[in-house]
């Protein structure tokens, strides 16, 4: 079974994000914040990593430069999934080191065509 | 809806598409069908049933067939045919037209574009193999609706994420407001028709790749055999024909055979007993399949 570590400080958005993974098989933790996630990823490194972009404390992007420089940080396949939807942003993201970005809203649909794209489902 | 209209319902559908409802379909009829009575302000099913009847309306009866058949698109839906399509089957074909230097794709149930412009897009990161190649695609629907929108190219935020790897979506897209456009090169690779399967389509011409899927299932065994032959005879004898996931040749005509290793994809079956020199395209495909 796959781990998938979810970032976002909405609880709503990590508790349907996480109904969406378990039923695509996928081991779920939660953090709230960028920190937090580091947290989660020097203490295990997950597979894969839902990220949101605007966070207190630590941003998203913020979260994956920082992440990117850990040692084995370059494994977790890792998903941006955040309301900023501009070519700019995506840009940013993939240069940041990200493997896909879904633009928010979601759906089950997107969660699972994104995931297979890059290899996890 | 009572029993009457169902039917009558039924039997216009599939004479003027060919599409075949089963009872348990009944929910599909009122998901679809009601917005377009609402629409056209007529207060319920029945009410839309007998503007049918009445039959002259014809902007209504197309209204009505292009709900019942459309179908929703992903761009690279299922990935692996696309996968095959460039890794496979075009190496193949890109040697094999290596003189002629033209290669034609037909897309049968093109909806609203998704499936020619995943087509296209692979074309496109593959032309430093194709410099100065003819390359048509066709995309053919049966709904006028459908195709303007796919010639438009616009598609919103939930389209574009489904299927379309971001590279892809930074690569051949553009953002206008809350709409994301496929680049005009793009759109201008792909010649959009209406078309309808039951019908000849032999004035197309040749196509060295047919992309059928997920409309056969719509149709019973025999009207199933005539499209697939008719098919047949537009293909070159190295020609290649993809289908959907859950569709197959077998028990329906015994001229089209799989590819063996290629799923979802079929060939002539006169290929596989003459792979012979001159080598034809598919030959090393096809070869594996004896």
């Amino acid at each position: 079974m796959k781990s998938c570590l979810i970032v976002d400080d909405s609880r709503v958005i990590r508790k349907v994000a996480r109904q969406i993974l378990e039923e695509l098989h996928f081991t779920t933790v939660e953090a709230v914040d960028g920190k937090e996630a580091l947290d989660c990823c020097r203490d295990s490194m997950p597979d894969a990593i839902l990220l949101d972009w605007n966070m207190p404390v630590m941003s998203g992007i913020d979260f994956l430069r920082k992440l990117r420089q850990e040692q084995g940080g370059e494994l977790p396949v890792v998903v941006f999934c955040t309301t900023e939807n501009d070519i700019e942003h995506i840009t940013e993201a993939i240069q940041a080191g990200a493997n896909e970005y879904i633009m928010k809203p979601f759906d089950r649909d997107i969660i699972e065509t994104k995931f297979t794209e890059v290899g996890l489902v | 809806m009572n029993k009457s209209d169902f039917d009558f319902l039924c039997d216009f559908l599939r004479q003027r598409s060919g599409l075949i409802l089963s009872q348990d379909k009944m929910y599909l009829i009122e998901s679809r069908l009601l917005p377009v009575a609402k629409k056209n302000g007529l207060k319920s099913l029945e009410e839309l049933v007998a503007a049918i009847r009445r039959g002259q309306d014809k902007k209504l009866v197309q209204l009505v067939t292009e709900a019942m058949t459309t179908n929703e698109s992903f761009f690279f839906r299922d990935k692996t045919p696309f996968d095959t399509l460039r890794d496979q089957v075009l190496p193949a074909l890109i040697e094999a037209r290596g003189s002629s230097r033209q290669l034609r794709i037909w897309s049968a149930a093109a909806s609203t574009g998704q499936e020619p412009y995943s087509i296209a897009m692979i074309l496109k990161d593959l032309q430093a193999r194709m410099q100065g190649w003819r390359l048509d695609i066709i995309g053919t629907d049966l709904s006028h609706e459908v195709l303007e929108k796919a010639r438009a190219g616009m598609y919103s935020q939930f389209e574009v994420q489904r299927g379309l790897p971001i590279q892809m979506l930074v690569k051949y897209f553009k953002q206008i407001g809350e709409m994301w456009q496929i680049d005009a090169g793009l759109r201008a690779m792909v010649n959009f028709q209406p078309g309808n399967l039951l019908e000849r389509f032999d004035s197309l011409g040749k196509f060295d790749i047919i992309f059928c899927r997920n409309v056969l299932i719509y149709f019973d065994q025999e009207t199933k055999k005539d499209i697939l032959e008719r098919m047949v005879r537009q293909m070159p004898e190295d020609g290649m024909l993809f289908l959907g996931s859950a569709e197959t040749v077998l028990g329906v005509t015994d001229q089209l055979a799989a590819v063996k290793g290629l799923r979802g994809v079929y060939c002539k079956k006169s290929l596989l007993t003459t792979v012979s020199s001159p080598r034809p395209a598919a030959a090393p495909l096809a070869a594996k399949s004896a």
